[in-house]
């Protein structure tokens, strides 16, 4: 089926009584475009260096990481892996942005927002590389794991959510999913119920243009994602997901809003996938290698660097050795990792039950 | 010690539940007001408030996914799915979340949830509302699977449930929910979901069972009894972990074995039970295992739903059979 072209024309000729009984806009925020020039005024945090200097070296890391997991993918080292190249500002301006009490909730390729939250390197690679002591991660503890199944942690967002509001805390949820998931029934239900109950949860729409190899335009008429928060009755907007400044702002007020219990958010981050669905996807098969380079023209870690140079804060000698530091912490992380002697086999048994029942604690010496 | 029917004894634990633990949440659709549409959760918004007796929008995935969500952060949520014949886009939740959240975590998070649902053909009700799948669940790792038969076992197996720090699905059996009353003590005391009831002894054949059809196999039970036909009665009540041990050790004395299931026959749960009389009571079969069960079919209207129902006949036929035989 081809799908409709964005900017849906609707027939105005149908005579209504009241032709506007609700009205909605979505708005758009970017500070620094692709040229590096500033869009807006810089909200307090870009002024800060420190501040800015983290997420940048936690971009870095994530990227170097990206690239040791492909590699040694390809080297038969590591199993299937996501690649998060290009979206790695968004994902870290998400961590950066949430308290230690938050809650956050993903699916796989938001390996920038888990970094700066504490999961090690070595826990992700062990992970892909089939091993699950990998999944108890040092992130803070009641972070879900990352979920596989397209949009089905939409609704532990929001049961996460009603369980803070119960209890009166000030904490959030934030709930990252890709433009893919969007078309799920499952975010439907949590967006309905986070709007009915005013919920503390953000939903962060990660939309990097592609689910696999299906177009953005292919997942749906809408001109927005954003706007898909009207049907839960809250609303959303719509962020350059490569300006880490215009990120975390729409982070640094959605968590506020939903802190102050004054009910959740949509935050449609608009980036790219520059590479692969995974290591187990050939994306040549579905978009040119053109649109592909045209978007590297929009990588947000240089965009993010030049911010930097641009205020006096990094050099060339920091450059250099920040990618020496990225690199040397990587590479231990995935020596620590080759090196990790293989599980017994009865770890399978581990963690299924608090109290192993008998009858499945017996099948352990089929396994020995 | 009040007097209830199966129904009252859900209530009673929910009652008990909410108020020996305030992480206990009850929630679902039609849950608070209404009281549950078979009246489950009567009295229960009244009694604890809007805070612990939540109505949720019509949404069954949305309803277990948020109470994987609410156990991770430690509340006990009691989610009510107002018939098992819409579970299904629910068990997306049980397979790839519920179940396995302790795992994936590998202890770090734990989801102390039950869904509870009504099931089970014979109360006239439209389509879709008369399934037994119960099968379904009991392959998944990481769940308990809970059937209670009686008002008594409905109060203290769904305590257990409650009170249990991984995902249990409650599945109770509509047929009996009025069915008859009895002396249910609410002293709060929880029932094993690792065991097998043996409801009547006897030394000629055993009967298996669980959930409605407990009702025509005692009855099968005090048939053959005039028959002088002396009949053992277990009720399996947790499917899974699946208690065989004391399935065989009962075989071991009477020889035989019938297995009664509502659902349809094949692949059903009397498949597990009769394969593991194979494989480990084979020596003490004096006769074939026998399961008595609905056909393959998808379950009538009201109009041949009694008669889909496995009836007493067929039982006491393939009991008698299988005394006959050796
Ligand atoms: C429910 C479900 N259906 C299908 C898949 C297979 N699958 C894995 S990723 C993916 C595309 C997801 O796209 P999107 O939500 O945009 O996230 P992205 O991969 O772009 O980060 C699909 C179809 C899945 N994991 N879960
Ligand atoms: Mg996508």
């Amino acid at each position: 089926m081809t799908a409709k072209k964005t900017g849906a024309s609707v027939d105005l000729s149908k005579v209504h009584n009241d032709p506007a009984v609700a009205t909605f806009q979505i708005g758009y925020r970017q500070y620094l475009n692709a040229e590096g020039t500033l869009a807006a005024d810089l909200p307090d945090f870009a002024t800060e260096r420190d501040t800015m200097v983290a997420m940048y070296r936690c971009a870095v890391l994530t990227r170097t990481f990206d690239a040791k997991a492909v590699a040694l993918q390809r080297t038969g080292k590591l199993g299937t892996f996501p690649s998060s190249l290009g979206q790695e500002a968004v994902s870290v301006a998400i961590g950066a942005a949430m308290s230690a009490e938050d809650v956050l909730l993903t699916t796989y390729r938001e390996q920038g927002a888990h970094f700066f939250r504490g999961v090690t390197l070595k826990e992700v690679f062990m992970f892909w590389g089939g091993d699950e002591r990998g999944c108890k991660t040092s992130g803070p503890k009641d972070d879900f794991p990352f979920s596989i199944p397209i949009a089905s942690h939409t609704t532990h967002a929001v049961g996460v959510a009603t369980a803070m509001k119960l209890r009166g805390q000030a904490h959030v949820a934030v709930c990252v999913l890709g433009d893919g998931a969007t078309s799920k029934g499952d975010f439907y239900e949590a967006i309905n119920l986070a709007g009915v109950w005013q919920l503390p949860v953000v939903f962060v729409v990660i939309n990097n243009g592609w689910a696999i190899s299906v177009p953005r335009h292919k997942q749906s008429s809408c001109e927005t994602l954003a706007q898909k928060s009207i049907a839960g009755g809250f609303e959303g907007e719509q962020v350059d997901g490569n300006d880490i400044i215009a990120v975390r702002t729409a982070m640094d007020e959605a968590l506020a809003q939903a802190r102050a219990g004054l009910g959740p958010s949509l935050i449609e981050a608009l980036t790219y996938r520059l590479s692969d669905h995974t290591t187990a996807d050939d994306a040549s098969r579905y978009r040119a290698e053109d649109d592909v380079s045209a978007r590297w023209k929009k990588d947000p870690l240089v965009r993010l660097r030049n911010y930097l140079v641009g205020q006096d804060w990094w050099g060339k000698s920091d450059e250099e050795s920040l990618l020496g530091e990225c690199k040397s912490r990587v590479n231990e992380a995935a020596d620590a990792y080759l090196d990790t002697t293989p599980q017994a086999a009865e770890a399978k048994f581990e963690s299924l039950y608090d109290d192993l029942p008998e009858v499945i604690s017996a099948q352990r010496q089929w396994v020995k | 010690m009040p007097e209830v029917n199966l129904v009252g004894g859900v209530t009673m634990a929910l009652s008990r539940a909410l108020e020996e633990d305030e992480n206990v949440v009850v929630l679902g659709q039609d849950v608070g007001v209404n009281g549950g549409v078979f009246r489950a959760t009567d009295g229960l918004l009244d009694l604890f408030g809007d805070k612990r007796v939540l109505d949720t929008p019509l949404a069954e995935g949305l309803i277990s996914g948020m109470s994987v969500g609410m156990a991770a952060q430690g509340l006990r949520p009691v989610a009510e799915i107002q018939f098992m014949g819409f579970c299904y886009s629910a068990i997306d939740q049980m397979i790839n979340h519920a179940s396995r959240l302790r795992n994936r975590t590998r202890g770090r998070l734990t989801c102390p949830m039950v869904m509870r649902m009504p099931y089970g053909a014979g109360i006239h009700a439209p389509e879709h509302h008369s399934e037994s799948t119960e099968a379904l669940f009991a392959q998944i790792p990481g769940l308990r699977v809970v059937i209670p038969s009686s008002p008594g076992r409905a109060y203290g197996l769904l305590l257990a449930a409650i009170r249990d720090d991984d995902p249990v699905v409650f599945l109770e059996p509509t047929r009996l929910y009025r069915a008859y009353r009895e002396q249910v003590d609410d002293d709060g005391k929880a029932l094993p979901m690792d065991t097998c009831f043996v409801l009547r002894q006897g030394t000629d054949v055993t009967l298996v069972s669980w959930g409605a059809m407990i009702k025509e196999t005692l009855e099968c039970a005090d048939t053959l009894a005039l028959d002088g036909i002396s009949a053992e009665v277990i009720d399996v009540a947790t499917l899974k972990p699946f208690d065989a041990a004391t399935v065989l050790k009962s075989v071991e004395k009477t020889g035989r074995c019938v297995i009664v299931q509502e659902a349809p026959l094949s692949v059903g749960f009397a498949s597990e039970v009769a394969a593991q009389l194979a494989e480990h009571g084979l020596m003490s079969l004096l006769a074939p295992v026998r399961r008595i069960a609905a056909p393959d079919v998808i379950v009538p209207l009201a109009g041949l739903e009694q008669n889909y129902i496995p009836k007493l006949d067929r039982i006491l036929e393939a009991a008698r059979e299988v005394v006959a035989f050796s």
